[in-house]
């Protein structure tokens, strides 16, 4: 094990060890923090400059506020109607592409691998102008489904990586063996395939969830306005519009950061299981 | 004959069934991402504002190079191009940033994988909402950080209000989030080092940096190279907290490419879809660059396998 473990280390050594952990991680999260701190913060407070000192209060009325003097709750329902779509389309298609990449060795093959792969990297912009006008002309735009659309398509392409290395490494003497027994191949996958897929369709939901709930860019360009805006779009013109009025902000980008934070510490072993395919051998 | 008759029926359907698994997907694929790129390639060869006349009847004027000429000579261009190369190269501190971390919170001691979880945070959330924490951070007059600096030297710095640290500033805020993400690869590898190698390691006596260097390292080598790509990405796709925290200003010096080409396609100087589109173009050839080497290497590796 690298470094040596801690507890083979003089008794000062580990003494200082502990101390140094969480004055690490405060100092590290110290930004976040401070802002968790302002958005139950009262608002005179700040108005009086009373920024770090004691709180004259909690002032849960900053979320009562933006919850029903916003539309930040209907940002946040709308998020979930671009993002639960994705992730379920995404997944959906790159089982299969990622089966059929991992199992048939046809000609072509790599070819496509590598095309998906290329394409997860492709710089949004270069895309931005051709998508947005196919969706204006689709009678899409500021839909949460042309929004998902576009989605689904660009996630396939990381999620066919993920899914197929994961096939690849199932044994595929089970694959074999269902061949000799006169298996069809929906069958295979439907039925050999896909139970053993559980690990992976649980890692990529999470991390599928979190990017897309996530993204600005792509909400900027294909949504404008309050009933369509997932909620990144939404508290950045929210932002504009409450200049200077911090404790507001602030709960706003607490509201914003919940959801995908809930879903990483609930999900944890599968999300960290995603973000490292390929970090090992 | 029945036999022969099953047998090649189950290899046609062996041919046919990757095509039919294929479809679904392939063809979004090359809807939203393959096909966008041909076009905005083209598009960069003309002048069009995004519109097309009564008849539905597409209204660019084809200029070849135009844009690309014109790209040479445009000062904001130039600038992005160079706050770029600054994301491209400050980003790279990700690297030794988290190794360095992941080191310290390789341990086996109580709740630290509590630890882990909570120093991994900032790459959960939005870069939204880093955008906003940082903006709150450098605040004029009563931000932490400017009260730091102030408490310091007297004089307090409005990071995102001055034209030559700006783009630092939104560079460290975009640090936070990626040296957790090269942090959480590096951890993983760290898991997977081999315990007989270090402590054969040690046995000769090897410590410190040099069986960092020598010994960790080098079986780190899957983890590093992921880490570089998603940098690498991460750096080059600066969107958010650019548009988040200063909208490319002041006087247009923390831009970047992909700002830029917003700005320019969709933004308030109006509708200039080739001229975006030809800025894309470069933003992408720029990537191309990262990616065929990425690519080049998976092939090697197939190949080994």
């Amino acid at each position: 094990m690298f470094p040596r473990p801690i507890q083979k280390s003089s008794p000062v050594a580990q003494w200082v060890y502990t101390i140094a952990l969480p004055v690490a991680l405060i100092l590290w999260l110290f930004p976040l923090l401070g802002v968790a701190l302002t958005s139950l913060r009262p608002a005179s407070d700040l108005a009086q400059g009373n920024y770090f000192g004691m709180p004259s209060g909690i002032a849960w009325e900053n979320y009562v506020f933006i919850f029903t003097q916003t539309p930040i709750g209907q940002y946040m329902v709308n998020s979930l109607w671009v993002t639960i779509p994705t992730v379920i389309g995404a997944v959906s298609l790159s089982l299969m592409t990622g089966f059929a990449l991992a199992v048939y060795g046809f000609r072509a093959n790599i070819l496509v691998f590598f095309m998906f792969v290329a394409g997860n990297f492709v710089p949004f912009q270069i895309l931005m102008v051709p998508v947005r006008d196919m969706t204006l002309n689709l009678g899409m735009y500021n839909t949460w489904y042309g929004l998902a659309l576009f989605h689904i398509a660009f996630q396939t392409g990381f999620c066919t990586l993920f899914m197929r290395n994961f096939i690849k490494a199932l044994p595929f003497e089970l694959i074999e063996a269902a061949r000799v027994e006169g298996v069809s191949e929906w069958r295979i996958f439907w039925f050999i395939v896909l139970p053993l897929m559980r690990p992976a369709i649980a890692a990529l939901s999470v991390l599928v969830f979190t990017f897309i709930w996530n993204d600005f860019f792509w909400a900027t360009v294909l949504t404008q306005g309050v009933e369509s805006q997932p909620i990144t779009a939404g508290l950045s013109s929210l932002n504009g519009q409450w200049i200077a009025q911090w404790h507001l902000v602030s709960a706003g980008s607490i509201l914003a950061a919940l959801p995908p934070v809930a879903m990483f510490f609930l999900m944890q072993k599968h999300f960290i299981a995603g973000l490292t395919l390929g970090a090992v051998k | 004959m029945a036999e022969a008759a099953s047998t090649r029926r189950r290899w046609t359907q062996r041919t046919v069934a990757p095509w039919l698994f294929l479809a679904p997907g392939l063809a979004m694929f090359t809807v939203y991402v393959l096909w966008p790129i041909v076009e905005s390639v083209t598009l960069s060869f003309y002048d069009w504002n995004g519109l097309y006349d009564r008849d539905g009847n597409f209204t660019g004027r084809f200029v070849g190079m135009g844009n690309y000429r014109e790209l040479m000579s445009d000062p904001a261009f130039t600038t992005s191009l160079w706050n770029n190369l600054k994301w491209l190269v400050l980003y790279m501190l990700a690297l030794p940033a988290g190794l360095f971390i992941a080191i310290f919170l390789n341990q086996t001691v109580r709740g630290i994988r509590l630890y882990k979880s909570l120093f991994f945070f900032p790459f959960v959330i939005s870069q939204v909402v880093v955008g906003l924490i940082f903006s709150w951070f450098y605040a004029p007059n009563f931000g932490l950080f400017y009260k730091l600096i102030e408490s310091i030297t007297g004089q307090g710095v409005a990071v995102l209000a001055d034209p030559d640290l700006v783009t630092y500033g939104i560079i460290a805020a975009g640090l936070w989030p990626q040296i957790a993400y090269v942090m959480i690869l590096y951890l993983t590898g760290l898991n997977n080092v081999a315990p007989d190698q270090i402590e054969a390691a040690r046995l000769d006596g090897a410590k410190g940096w040099r069986m960092l260097w020598y010994v960790v390292l080098p079986q780190l080598r899957p983890a590093t190279f992921i880490a570089v790509i998603v940098t690498v990405i991460g750096a080059l796709r600066s969107f958010d907290l650019v548009s988040i925290m200063t909208n490319g200003g002041p006087f247009g010096s923390s831009r970047v490419l992909s700002y830029y080409m917003f700005e320019m396609a969709l933004g308030e100087y109006g509708f200039r879809m080739g001229y975006g589109a030809a800025i894309a173009v470069v933003l992408f050839l720029i990537m191309m660059v990262f990616i065929s080497g990425f690519i080049w290497k998976m092939w090697r590796d197939e190949r080994e396998r």
